[in-house]
């Protein structure tokens, strides 16, 4: 047999592989949304709305959604305002040093989840590094783990580099020549920012910010770590569900919102984007 | 704003960003028996308890067996498919190459979750091949990035000189494209091997009473105790993960892999 007609078989293992562990168990999973929990974890087998009745219409899943939604809003906009310095700063940096900082922004990247939560138990814990520091100074330490507050401040470090690498992706167009040329012609540092530096890196901002909020509403591990089971959201319940409660309709009507909340955060990106172009 | 506050700030934020990764350090050599800092006394006893700690040891060695195995049969899945899409123009090209990359652009919950319902049926759950497939799907993705940015890099001029001199497919792939791809195979190799041995959320939906991976271990340790046996772990962990990053870096510089 001639090879040319043999060379489609060479896409036929990876697309079975996908086939098998994505295609197939993402659309079995749309369509169990549409069916019945029943107490002790069987599934009716018949069509029914019931299932998206009960997650639209429960003031709980609403407030869920509300809150994994706001919260995940506001630790993208943390995450920006920590990590844009870091991205300014490696833009400016010169060659040689450019490459050993970006690996500083990247190897958190390559160190498990899991880990890097449990560093922040280390230091956020109830005699953890800053606890102990607080005690030193005589201030009582307030309580900074099982609660919103870990959950944040263990998110935003996570999603850090994620937000380094877009935003520096994004900062191609600007270069010092131009902020240099503002500045000679008499605009104060705050107008040469607010005027040149911002609205040249504005793609860069808007591709990390779909990025840390994406992740951000899909995250698990950290908020189930440093929430300590005290804080609800999408991910977690959808944990729950699936593997506590055994309502596996109720996790996969919640499973496809967050796939709903991904196609919106994409839709206002690119609307986001085609404005500033 | 003056430079030296600003170089102050960056300081600062970079703290903040590397804290959690460097402190599991000091803490993993705590004398103490609670997580408390700064440690009473130093010691090596929680690297001895890592031996000690009933479980530990099997899942890392799972986690291992897993990682390799999932790296060799990424290779043998994704070069084919890569070879395919980097060197034929064929209709729906971009929707196979968008369809094969999906995976990575969905959460893993609803990854997991998906799994969980269909491999239960066919007894998947808690077995080799259904956390081999599970980590297949992560991983592939990136193997194909990789593997096909390194083939559209190389010029396709010298496989046709070597296939005009009259070799064969097969020695054309084995003595020219091979060779040439081979820093992308490394690279492929190095992220795909930390993809697999770092996947805890999709693996937590997988594993079973009788295999369960490193990291989820680790997840379930720390969600009911918190002592410094983690953190040794963690040192370790991270000690290897720098291995293998300069393996890539070697290879191919880790801008390039970790861009694009």
């Amino acid at each position: 047999m001639p090879a040319r007609l043999l060379l489609p078989l060479f896409l036929v293992p990876a697309l079975l592989v996908n086939l098998a562990t994505f295609l197939a168990p993402m659309l079995n999973l749309a369509m169990l949304s549409f069916r019945e929990g029943m107490p002790g974890g069987s599934i009716g087998t018949m069509f029914t709305w019931a299932t998206w009745q009960d997650v639209l219409t429960d003031p709980y899943y609403a407030e869920l959604v509300l809150w994994s939604v706001a919260l995940s809003l506001f630790i993208t906009v943390l995450t920006l305002l920590c990590a844009y310095p870091i991205a300014l700063f490696v833009h400016r940096a010169p060659e040689r040093w450019r490459n050993l900082l970006m690996v500083a922004c990247i190897s958190p990247l390559l160190v498990s989840a899991v880990v890097r939560t449990y560093g922040w138990l280390v230091i956020l814990g109830e005699h953890g590094v800053v606890a102990s520091a607080l005690q030193a100074l005589g201030i009582a330490p307030p309580r900074m783990i099982f609660n919103t507050t870990g959950v944040v401040i263990g998110l935003v470090e996570i999603l850090m580099p994620y937000m380094v690498l877009s935003l520096l992706a994004g900062f191609g167009r600007l270069h010092a020549s131009l902020e240099e040329a503002a500045s000679s012609l008499g605009a104060p540092p705050l107008v040469v920012f607010r005027r040149v530096v911002l609205p040249l890196t504005l793609p860069g901002i808007l591709l990390g910010c779909l990025l840390a909020f994406v992740l951000s509403v899909s995250s698990f591990i950290t908020p189930k770590l440093l929430g300590g089971g005290r804080v609800f959201l999408l991910a977690t319940e959808i944990y729950d569900q699936a593997i506590v409660t055994l309502n596996w309709p109720v996790a996969a009507a919640l499973s496809m919102l967050v796939l709903v909340i991904f196609g919106l955060a994409l839709l206002l990106y690119g609307r986001a984007v085609r404005a500033v172009e | 704003m003056g430079r030296l506050a600003f170089t102050l700030l960056v300081l600062v934020l970079f703290a903040f960003l590397l804290a959690p990764v460097i402190l599991v350090f000091p803490m993993s050599f705590s004398a103490d028996r609670v997580l408390a800092w700064p440690p009473s006394g130093f010691s090596l006893r929680w690297y001895g308890a890592m031996f000690t700690e009933p479980g530990l040891m099997e899942a890392a060695w799972n986690s291992l067996v897993l990682g390799c195995v999932v790296t060799v049969l990424s290779l043998l899945v994704a070069t084919p498919a890569a070879l395919m899409l980097a060197r034929r123009r064929f209709a729906g090209r971009d929707a196979v190459m968008a369809l094969l990359t999906a995976p990575l652009l969905l959460p893993t919950i609803v990854l997991g979750l998906a799994m969980l319902i269909v491999f239960v049926s066919y007894g998947l759950v808690g077995s080799w091949p259904g956390l081999v497939l599970a980590h297949l799907l992560l991983t592939l993705p990136y193997a194909l990035r990789v593997l096909s940015t390194a083939l559209s890099t190389l010029p396709a001029t010298v496989e046709e000189a070597a296939a005009s001199l009259g070799a064969p497919p097969g020695a054309v792939f084995r003595r020219i494209t091979l060779p040439l791809m081979l820093p992308g195979v490394v690279a492929t190799c190095a992220i795909v091997f930390l993809v697999s041995f770092d996947e805890v959320v999709v693996s937590l939906f997988i594993v079973g009473p009788r295999l369960v991976t490193l990291p989820v271990a680790l997840y379930r340790y720390v969600e009911s105790r918190t002592d410094p046996l983690v953190a040794a772990v963690s040192s370790v962990l991270v000690l290897l993960t720098l291995c293998v990053v300069l393996v890539l870096d070697r290879a191919i510089g880790l801008r390039r892999a970790v861009g694009k």
